[in-house]
């Protein structure tokens, strides 16, 4: 028996909130779901149309949050690919959405592959973050 | 460290993306810097600098890995896997995946592992043999 319900929002860290809208709303098709200037930061999330109780925070890194020269870690990590923010996702069609994506300039690592547990592929964002999607068996 | 950084860092990324997909081709330094867009003079030094390691060094591991995984999950033969993933002749891959992985590609398919359900780009980057 769980003290918690759902979880509401996860974060990932972005170098530019306006860049990151371009992808994720404008190449993956998530929608706004809070676009708040807060005065101490932009409160940005995104999720899936139909599914707003799961939120992604698209958060840049800065002061105050942290020091500039924590944010330039930050940003350094992000674009080694070393940050968490993975995002993995599920869709009816993995062939047809890798195409369509595809077509849209969005870069992919990872074609779809064969798994045991569906099939999946493997992209990135315009920063680094990792993102899949996977087609499950059944 | 500025935004010119993180563009080479992002750049470099993409490079090590591509021999992480297309490790089983012939990779070479123009091909990767040319992904990179940057000098193939600077392609290797900066790829170093940014993740510790050669391009060389990245791409053998990766490919080790790669037989690591179908040593454990295939009855592929040792010679298939060595072509498989990219190597050229089995004395090479013999002698580098001993000398990365500490014991021969048979002795190593001969240990007994436990399996768990973990996804495989998971799988993929941490049981990538160390530098």
């Amino acid at each position: 028996m769980s003290m918690f319900n759902t979880i509401t929002h996860s974060q990932i860290f972005v170098l530019d909130q306006d860049e990151a809208l371009d992808f994720y709303v404008g190449k993956l098709g998530l929608e706004v779901t809070a676009d708040v200037d807060m005065g101490f930061m932009r409160w940005l999330t995104v999720g899936i149309p139909g599914d707003e109780g799961r939120q992604i925070l698209l958060e840049k890194p800065g002061p105050p949050r942290m020091s500039e020269e924590t944010a330039e870690q930050v940003r350094a990590l992000i674009t080694k690919g070393a940050m968490g923010g993975s995002l993995i996702f599920t869709t009816d069609d993995c062939r047809k959405t890798y195409e369509t994506l595809k077509e849209k300039g969005v870069e992919f690592v990872d074609e779809p592959t064969e798994q045991p547990y569906g099939i999946d592929c493997g992209l990135r964002d315009p920063f680094g973050n990792s993102i899949r999607f996977t087609q499950l068996k059944g | 460290m500025g935004r010119a950084e993180e563009d080479v860092n992002r750049r470099m990324l993409r490079a090590r993306d591509a021999m992480d997909r297309a490790y089983a081709e012939p990779l070479d330094v123009p091909t990767l810097a040319r992904i990179a867009h940057v000098s193939e003079a600077h392609f290797n030094r900066t790829f170093r600098a940014t993740f510790g390691e050669t391009p060389h060094r990245y791409l053998q591991r990766r490919r080790v890995e790669r037989a690591m995984f179908l040593l454990r999950g295939t009855g592929k033969s040792v010679t298939d896997i060595c072509f498989e993933v990219g190597f050229g002749s089995l004395g090479t891959f013999s002698r580098t995946f001993s000398a990365i992985v500490g014991r021969s590609p048979r002795l190593y398919r001969n240990e007994v592992k436990p399996t768990a359900y973990v996804p495989t780009c998971y799988t993929k980057a941490w049981t990538r043999p160390n530098a």
